[in-house]
């Protein structure tokens, strides 16, 4: 079983692309092609940098999910963490502010507090899901509430605003640009290398698919389960604290309404890109790639009035349904071919 | 209007009863709420609070006691326990869904109890001795009013709506009847779902597909916090106004300042728990009957009266 399963990664020598990625390649440019013809504007400069901008958050936090869910683990602790960072960001921030003043180091204190929170996080996942023995579902279930409740509690059940004058200096993190693309998509796209690299050219991303795969196997062949297990946790936390970085300057506020449902979304984008729910097999380019379906779909939307706005949920559900029906058709396809 | 003669009314009766009530027993009204986990909903937590203080500080023998409810079911539980553990004299209750709490409310009813409902009603509206409400009809009709002082033939704007509910149809219906024959042009209209975030993609999105926008009807001020951040990422604060509603004090002090991108606010009062309060006390320590419906205004906030709509203190 293990060894079909690592049989892909071994033949990808280089960029190529192999069988798997192309269904949510596919999904991906049929829904370019339909938003296209539906509004021309979908292309225009300006709503590709907004879109690819606006998918950087999800895609982030997927990034980190697919080492969580290849490891076979869940965290649905993502989107309550990325409240809670943010609210607590913002308490430090305007701290600092009221006692000494702004300046740049306002926002490097700000961003060291969420670096620290996101490992912090991720950590604590990891340890109760391994060394407490829990099941991850239920540790992150538990986490998801706490979040959420700390942050309406942070808020006063309003919203925590960043101090103005440290969000002038902070809002270019979000809204200015290199060589024309935002700072989001750059982190975006340096979070999607590193994670391609870690994932299918280290033995990290091999420890995680084997125990994946079958946890007990990994572990007689002397692979450190309990440690790797807990590292994607960290990892993932990581992501979650990049995410919220970049998301804390383009509203400058948290509230209990920040960050709902994105567990959801980020693991959809995982599984529309290919990666296997029950782990052991992980792709984070396509991750990106469902990251970016998924931005698009909701985009493509907004843009259009031909569909009822009480069926954009369906819409979406189906969008969702039809990708992953076509990564699963390819890999039948694969694998009549590989007989 | 209505909102002053209860103000008047409680000033009066406060006075004159507040001696006869001493020697009368204890009473229990019960306040159950949605938990603070959006904006709105944090509001009208803190002026039940300070409702709480108020109304207990001023009537030693009211004892309030206010639970809060995280959904429909939950809500039903608290209801039981503010029954059987409690022994409420009276409810005070702002249904988090109208027709799965309209059993759990007459229950309390039966036994005893002085129900007021407040904002979503029942769908049996025979239950509740009173009740207290904002008006969103009104609130479309005003903020649609002011887009009319603003704008007129062949102007053009786009609307973001809430979630879909009765609430949410109630005012997009009252607002599009308004501007009928006006000649404002309405581009389109999506769900913000009243989330900051919605807010600014769904307007990010208005702002990539017309290239003339000259009003947004925002009809909720967390979705107003995220179409400013949009309107000023694209360069665009000087060809359109945005009208907002509730009253986020953030967006009120704005106005009072004089923001020219959002200009007013409408009102839709996380306070009316307070007025429910009063109301409710009002039956007990009053000489007068408070039986029936208290529909609150829901006035167009400008730069001249924003002042007594600026809550400082409350998180909303």
């Amino acid at each position: 079983m293990s060894v079909s399963a690592h049989e892909p990664v071994k033949s990808s020598k280089g960029f190529r692309i192999d069988l798997k990625t192309a269904g949510p390649l596919v999904a991906l440019i049929l829904l370019v092609i339909l938003g296209y013809s539906l509004n021309p504007l979908f292309l225009g400069e300006g709503n590709v940098t907004n879109l690819l901008t606006r998918s950087a958050f999800i895609g982030i936090i997927a990034v980190g999910a697919t080492f969580v869910i290849t490891a076979g683990g869940i965290d649905l602790s993502v989107g309550s963490m990325a409240a809670f960072i943010a609210g607590v960001m913002i308490i430090v921030m305007n701290w600092a502010v009221d006692s000494m003043g702004v300046s740049i180091w306002t926002v490097v204190l700000g961003i060291g507090c969420s670096l620290i929170l996101g490992v912090g996080a991720g950590f604590i996942n990891g340890f109760l899901t391994t060394k407490g023995k829990i099941e991850a579902f239920i540790v992150t279930l538990g986490t998801m509430g706490i979040y959420r409740s700390l942050v309406t509690y942070f808020a006063n059940g309003g919203t925590l605003s960043l101090n103005n004058s440290a969000r002038e200096i902070y809002r270019p993190v979000y809204y200015d640009s290199f060589l024309r693309l935002p700072y989001p998509v750059w982190v975006f796209i340096i979070v999607a290398i590193l994670g391609w690299i870690l994932m299918n050219r280290t033995a990290f991303g091999r420890y995680c698919m084997a125990i994946g795969s079958n946890e007990h196997v990994a572990r007689y062949s002397a692979i450190k389960v309990d440690r790797v297990r807990t590292m994607t946790f960290i990892l993932q936390g990581l992501c979650v604290s990049l995410a919220t970085i970049i998301y804390v300057p383009r509203l400058g506020s948290a509230s209990a309404a920040t960050g709902v449902l994105w567990e959801l979304e980020a693991i959809a984008a995982v599984i529309i890109g290919g990666t296997m729910l029950k782990g052991g097999f992980g792709r984070v380019g396509g991750t990106v790639i469902g990251a970016l379906i998924l931005t698009a779909i909701g985009n493509i939307l907004n843009l259009t009035e031909i569909i009822s706005n009480y069926l954009n949920g369906a819409v979406q559900g189906v969008i969702i349904i039809a990708a992953v029906y076509l990564q699963r058709g390819s890999l039948r396809a694969g694998r009549k071919k590989a007989e | 209007m209505s909102l002053k003669a209860i103000a008047l009314g409680l000033m009066a009766t406060s006075v004159l009863a507040g001696s006869a009530l001493a020697q009368d027993e204890q009473v229990k009204i019960g306040v159950s709420i949605p938990a603070a986990t959006h904006g709105f909903m944090g509001g009208l937590n803190w002026h039940a609070q300070e409702a709480e203080k108020r109304l207990e500080a001023a009537h030693p023998n009211i004892d309030l006691i206010i639970v809060t409810a995280d959904g429909p079911s939950d809500q039903a539980s608290d209801l039981e326990d503010l029954v059987s553990v409690q022994q409420i004299d009276a409810l005070v209750v702002l249904p988090f869904e109208s027709e799965p709490l309209t059993e759990p409310v007459r229950a309390v009813k039966d036994a005893g109890a002085f129900i007021t409902v407040v904002d979503r009603g029942l769908t049996d509206p025979t239950i509740q001795d009173v009740y207290v409400s904002g008006n969103n009809t009104e609130m479309g009709v005003n903020s649609a009013e002011y887009m009319m002082t603003r704008l007129g033939e062949g102007d053009n704007i786009v609307i973001l709506r809430g979630i879909p509910t009765v609430l949410d149809t109630e005012r997009f219906d009252a607002f599009m009847s308004t501007i009928e024959g006006s000649g404002i042009n309405v581009l389109d209209d999506e769900f913000a779902n009243w989330n900051r975030d919605d807010g600014f993609e769904v307007m990010q999105d208005f702002l990539s597909r017309f290239p003339d926008i000259d009003g947004v009807w925002a009809q909720d001020d967390d979705i107003t916090l995220g179409v400013v951040e949009a309107i000023r990422q694209a360069g665009r604060e000087d060809e359109m106004f945005v009208v907002g509603g509730a009253g986020m004090k953030e967006i009120v002090k704005g106005v009072m300042e004089g923001d020219e991108l959002v200009p007013v606010d409408v009102l839709y009062p996380p306070a009316q728990i307070a007025t429910a309060m009063d109301v409710t006390v009002a039956h007990f320590t009053s000489n007068g009957p408070v039986r029936g419906e208290y529909i609150l205004g829901s006035p167009l906030i400008t730069q001249e009266n924003a002042e007594q709509f600026y809550f400082p203190d409350s998180p909303f």
